[in-house]
């Protein structure tokens, strides 16, 4: 069964359409890849999965194992396993990361009608996720993302959704503002958690990342239409010959 | 640097006072009686061959402000004014009907050439040298209206102005000329009732300035006015009323000096602004009134009213204030952000010596949705002067997305004046955003010492650091203004450090 | 039986809310006429109203209008009640003082434990000697009307050097709906002592009880004094308070007050610094709901050189309620090398609340570094869409924004125990918002 279908989606901001009637099907287990130029909407698509205000659907529909998405909130669809990895992930003085890690994922379990976590038992896990990406836990006591280096912020991410567990993980342009060793382990955290349940689709407008996330299938995005899918060659000939080929056929 | 060396040269050419405005012309002049009454309102409308409805406008004022009190809230500590004890109406004795500036009293003129007025339609104010590349002469011109206590005694560039469309003229003549416009908008920020001073003013305004820009046009120059006060015992009672229509753009100066005198003189002017949609209107201000002398005595108190009324949507009134002057200031142009995206701005520098006192601020009211305001105060406190800001933020329940951000600082020179804030803030809906931060300090011994140890005196480093101080405020005035209020703030600040 | 005020009552009546009560008011009698001539004080002014420059935000004849005769002396009864109340919001470990409808109550008190750290009187019997805590050094209507009506009050005396281990907590308990109870403390800390007083604001039924407290209070040089206040009044509640506190030379005072009830409340505290040396942490919250009014005002006057002071202030306002803040730094001429703070912020929950900040600068002394910031605004749209997309529903989600807001000023409670109370009694205003 298809994990995620997105079936003719049309989604307006403010009285502009940016979505033209996108469809996208993503199984389990697969990594997608969806690039595009600046502009084509790629955001746009991860922010409507995850449910972000301001974003009017038109038309369409988003099933995420085969139930309507667009009906349910934006906690509903975290709970539901949806993680977005935020391009720019926000900074929230005064909350610290551990606590905010406890309380998301304690939030998540219940709303699921699973078992709260044990303070011990959360520690326990969240150290060993910590370590593997190398995080000291000094960050952990700190505000979350206050004060975090652009790769310390995608590093966070990632050790969210190595906690959380989700079974789709969005990524949104992981690699803006980050440099190349930044972005290797961030990658590396991210292929760790790869795994045949799990589905991952990658936004991104350069090819690069996708040397160290590799995808199963590449999208191209343009004027908010899926103009063209294939294989992992399909990046390299993108980042061979530009966008431009594709800006018409949109 | 060579902005400061001037100063320092200008104050060495003062002698024991530094207010260069203090002189007195000689002149014959024609007063009203003393003291004020139905009589004194009717003889000033008479005196201005007013139609009936301006008289009657007037004396409703009056009869109101007879059920008034003075204002006792702001931080000014003055004797009592005995409002009997004032003449309302004085205007220099004209010869003869005068048809050109060739036909003013050469007097008159020669006050203004001292004062470094362009009454001759030159293009420039004194000190300003043209830069290269800014030889279009419509660039440099200033259109001026000449305010000589009660009356205008000049204006200039009205013919150019007319072309392009725009209204420039003495306010008495507007109220024959173009009833229509000043029926429609006089009183329509400003309402007579307003305040003690703003209804007095109602009553006996005498001139003032008047503009009407219409829809769609760019004034093609600065407008400006310059407002002396010449007879002994007079108030001045000016009202300025600026109507930019639809689409349209004008920037306006005005500039205020008084003679030297022992006793304190009432100055107490209304100003109505009105934009209307996609209008803006940027209004500058040099006062200098007579501050008063080392001992505290006499000088100008300055008890006016601004408004701006952002009437339409998108909307921009902008003000923008250097006070050196008076003795007393009680002003606190304000903005209605009435219109959806409108905004105002308001960006003073207020620097009181010797004894003056100041409080002056503004207010910003946010009616309209998505509408913005930015506050940048300076103030400089010295000598045994009282220096305050007082301003009013408010975001209506209606006014969504209102936006506020205000930054008001102090510096003290000297241990034996004040510096003080009051901001009322009150937010009345959950999507304003408001900002507002204040600090006080004082000039820093470290930077003085360090300009002192690189040569420069004293004088020269507190010039520096005040300059640089202000220098936020002063980018927003029109070049000729920046330099002019530039000197200006130095000269004040003559004597403050020991 | 209610009485009018005087603004728009006939004076008879305002006469009579003295009158009635001055059988029950202790005193000599001269403490009795000092007493007659500040509540002439009080009908001359009537009640503050918005056209009096301090009361602008907080118009109490519009706001409560009257005040109620004074509350019946507690019963059995009402002291059965008031002792579960007691139970409920005592701080572990503190030694309890409790005044209950405005009478102190010794069955619920720990006035023995005192012994050696603390001289301890009631107010009733300090004023068998003399008038003189019924004097204060600025004075306004409400202030005239709390010295006029005061019935009891605790008088504590912190010996020089003391080092008081646990807090004092002197609770008020209100068991009586539809009456006032006006309260006068006074607390001389000595030097060098060291000691933490906590005041709880409680009710023990709901009702539309009035409070009127005023707290006295002197530091001596040296001391390190934490002063906590709770104002947890039931939702009909008036509370107006007034604290005077003088601060000596090198003395370390940190206060904090909290308001999380009561449909009309003001504290109002004139605090000096009046001695060299001293760090002043002026802290407080206001979480409102329903149609709650909650006024913070503090007049923080450095009168010597060399003070520090830092205020922090958070408002947290729902529904209809309306949240004011008022702060003025004073620094006098002479107040040299003052460095004076404030950053007061507000957070708007709903389109009809209110936040009203008004932080003012008086300065007389050039030798400063003095400034205060103020904000207003809503919960950040993209902090609360992380938190969701991370599966905190929204409530939840705004319960740690705003408990992340209000945490900058609870954090200044240095105590690691009395903090935890004070996000406890944050936690259930959090858990009542609709």
């Amino acid at each position: 069964m298809a994990l995620l279908e997105v079936k003719d989606l049309k989604v307006r901001v403010e009285e502009r359409e940016i979505l033209h009637g996108l469809t996208l099907t993503v199984n389990e287990g697969e990594v997608h890849a969806i690039m595009g130029p600046n502009g084509s909407g790629k955001s746009t698509l991860s922010h409507v999965i995850a449910g972000k205000p301001g974003y009017e659907v038109t038309d369409g529909q988003i099933l995420f194992k085969g139930e309507d998405l667009l009906e349910m909130s934006p906690d509903e669809r975290a709970a539901k396993g949806v993680f977005l990895a935020f391009q720019y992930p926000v900074e929230i003085p005064g909350v610290a990361t551990m606590t905010f890690l406890r309380t998301a994922l304690n939030a998540q379990r219940k709303a699921r009608g699973e078992s709260e976590y044990s303070t011990p038992d959360f520690l326990k896990k969240v150290r060993e996720v910590s370590k593997s990406l190398n995080i000291p836990q000094d960050m952990l006591k700190r505000g979350v993302n206050v004060g975090f280096s652009g790769g310390e912020k995608k590093r966070n991410e990632v050790l969210q959704m190595a906690l959380f567990e989700p079974s789709l993980c969005i990524l949104d342009e992981m690699d803006s503002g980050l440099d190349i060793d930044a972005l290797r382990i961030a990658a590396d955290g991210v292929n760790a958690l790869r795994s045949p349940k799990r589905a991952m689709v990658v936004i991104t407008h350069y090819q690069r990342l996708l040397n160290y996330i590799v995808p199963d299938v590449v999208h191209v995005m343009s004027k908010g239409r899926v103009v063209k899918s294939g294989g992992k060659e399909l990046a390299l000939e993108l980042e061979a010959s530009g966008y431009a080929q594709f800006e018409d056929a949109a | 640097m060579p902005a400061v060396q001037e100063t320092v040269e200008r104050v060495k050419r003062i002698d024991v006072d530094q207010y260069r405005y203090g002189f007195e012309t000689l002149i014959d002049s024609e007063k009203a009686p003393k003291g004020l009454s139905e009589e004194i309102v009717k003889f000033i409308s008479q005196k201005k061959n007013e139609p009936a409805w301006m008289l009657q406008w007037r004396l409703e004022a009056y009869r109101r402000w007879l059920t008034m009190q003075e204002p006792t809230w702001a931080r000014v500590d003055y004797p009592k004014i005995d409002f009997q004890d004032l003449y309302y109406y004085a205007a220099p004795k004209p010869k003869k009907t005068v048809t050109s500036l060739d036909e003013i009293d050469p007097e008159i003129l020669k006050t203004y050439e001292k004062l470094g007025i362009p009454l001759r339609e030159v293009a420039m104010l004194e000190g300003v040298e043209p830069k290269v590349g800014e030889d279009d002469p419509a660039r440099r011109k200033i259109a001026v209206d000449a305010v000589f206590d009660s009356v205008s005694v000049a204006t200039t560039f009205k013919a150019e102005l007319k072309k392009a469309g725009v209204i420039f003229m003495p306010i008495s003549e507007a109220i024959r000329e173009h009833p229509e416009l000043v029926q429609k908008y006089l009183g329509s920020v400003v309402p007579t009732s307003d305040n003690f001073y703003a209804t007095l003013n109602s009553a006996v305004f005498s001139d003032g300035s008047f503009v009407y820009v219409p829809p769609g046009v760019r004034c093609p120059m600065e407008l400006s006015t310059y407002f002396r006060i010449n007879e002994r015992n007079t108030g001045q009672f000016e009202r300025t009323l600026i109507i930019a229509d639809k689409g349209s753009y004008v920037s306006y100066l005005e500039g205020c000096t008084a003679p030297q005198r022992d006793e304190n003189q009432l100055h107490a002017a209304v100003v109505e602004l009105v934009a209307h949609d996609d209008a803006e209107i940027k209004y500058s201000t040099v006062q200098n009134w007579y501050p008063g002398n080392s001992e505290g005595k006499g000088g100008i108190y300055n008890f006016v009213t601004k408004r701006g009324d952002c009437r339409g949507d998108r909307s921009k009134i902008s003000w923008t204030q250097v006070e050196t002057g008076s003795a007393i200031t009680w002003k606190y142009p304000s903005c209605i952000l009435r219109g959806d995206n409108s905004s105002g701005e308001f960006y003073s520098i207020a620097i009181s010596n010797g004894f003056q006192q100041v409080d002056s601020g503004t207010k910003m009211i946010h009616l309209g949705k998505n509408t913005s305001s930015r506050i940048i105060s300076k103030g400089i406190a010295a000598g045994k002067s009282q220096n305050t800001y007082r301003g009013l933020v408010t975001a209506h329940r209606k006014a969504t997305g209102a936006r506020n951000f205000t930054a008001c600082d102090s510096l003290l020179i000297g241990d034996k004046c004040g510096a003080h804030t009051v901001p009322y803030i009150e937010a009345k809906n959950s999507s304003a955003t408001f900002e507002h931060e204040a600090t006080t300090s004082k000039i820093s011994e470290d930077v003085l010492f360090y300009c002192i140890q690189r040569g420069l005196s004293q004088e020269e480093a507190v010039g520096l650091v005040v300059n640089g101080f202000v220098k936020d405020v002063l980018q927003q005035l029109p070049m000729e203004f920046a330099v002019e209020a530039q000197k200006l703030i130095s000269i004040s600040l003559e004597g403050s450090v020991g | 039986m209610n009485v009018a005020v005087a603004k728009t009552g006939n004076g008879r009546a305002v006469s009579d809310l003295f009158a009635s009560a001055e059988g029950r008011l202790p005193g000599s009698p001269s403490v009795i006429a000092t007493r007659r001539e500040a509540f002439g004080t009080y009908e001359r002014l009537g009640l503050p109203h918005r056209r009096i420059e301090e009361w602008k935000y907080t118009d109490l004849r519009a706001l409560v209008g009257e005040v109620l005769p004074l509350a019946a002396a507690p019963d059995a009864a009402a002291l059965k009640r008031a002792a579960e109340a007691v139970k409920t919001h005592a701080i572990a470990g503190a030694r309890k003082l409790v005044l209950v409808d405005g009478v102190f109550a010794p069955d619920l008190s720990d006035v023995k434990a005192l012994a050696g750290q603390a001289g301890f009187k009631t107010l009733r019997e300090s004023l068998e000697k003399d008038a003189g805590l019924l004097k204060t050094a600025s004075t306004d209507a409400v202030i005239s009307l709390n010295a006029a009506m005061a019935t009891d009050g605790v008088v504590l005396d912190i010996a020089d050097g003391a080092q008081l281990s646990t807090p004092i907590q002197i609770l008020h308990i209100a068991t009586s709906a539809s009456a006032s109870a006006f309260t006068r403390s006074r607390v001389a800390i000595g030097k060098g002592a060291r000691v933490t007083i906590v005041e709880s604001f409680i009710s023990a039924s709901a009702g539309a009880y009035q409070v009127n407290d005023a707290v006295l209070i002197t530091v001596g040089d040296g001391a390190d004094v934490a002063h906590i206040r709770l104002m947890d009044d039931a939702p009909d509640a008036v509370n107006v308070s007034s604290h005077f506190v003088t601060i000596g030379a090198a003395v370390k005072f940190n206060f904090f007050n909290m308001t999380t009830g009561a449909a009309v409340s003001r504290l109002q505290g004139f605090i000096t610094l009046a001695g060299e040396g001293s760090e002043l942490s002026a802290n407080g919250v206001n979480l409102l709901q329903k149609t709650e009014h909650g006024d913070t005002t503090l007049v923080v006057d450095h009168a010597v050189p060399n003070c520090v002071s830092r205020e922090v202030f958070r408002a947290v306002i729902d529904d209809r309620a309306h949240s004011v803040f008022q702060g003025r730094i004073i620094v006098r001429p002479d107040a040299q090398k003052t460095d004076g703070k404030m950053m007061t912020r507000a957070l708007l929950l709903s389109d009809e609340a209110e936040a009203d900040n008004k932080p003012e600068l008086e300065i007389f002394a050039d030798d400063v570094s003095c400034g205060h910031g103020a904000t207003a605004g809503a919960l950040d749209d993209s902090l609360l869409f992380y938190l969701k997309a991370r599966g905190l529903p929204e409530k939840q989600a705004q319960a740690l924004l705003i408990q992340a807001f209000v945490g900058e000023a609870i954090e200044q409670i240095a105590d690691d125990g009395l903090r935890e109370h004070v996000i406890g009694i944050a936690e259930r205003w959090l858990e009542r918002r609709s």
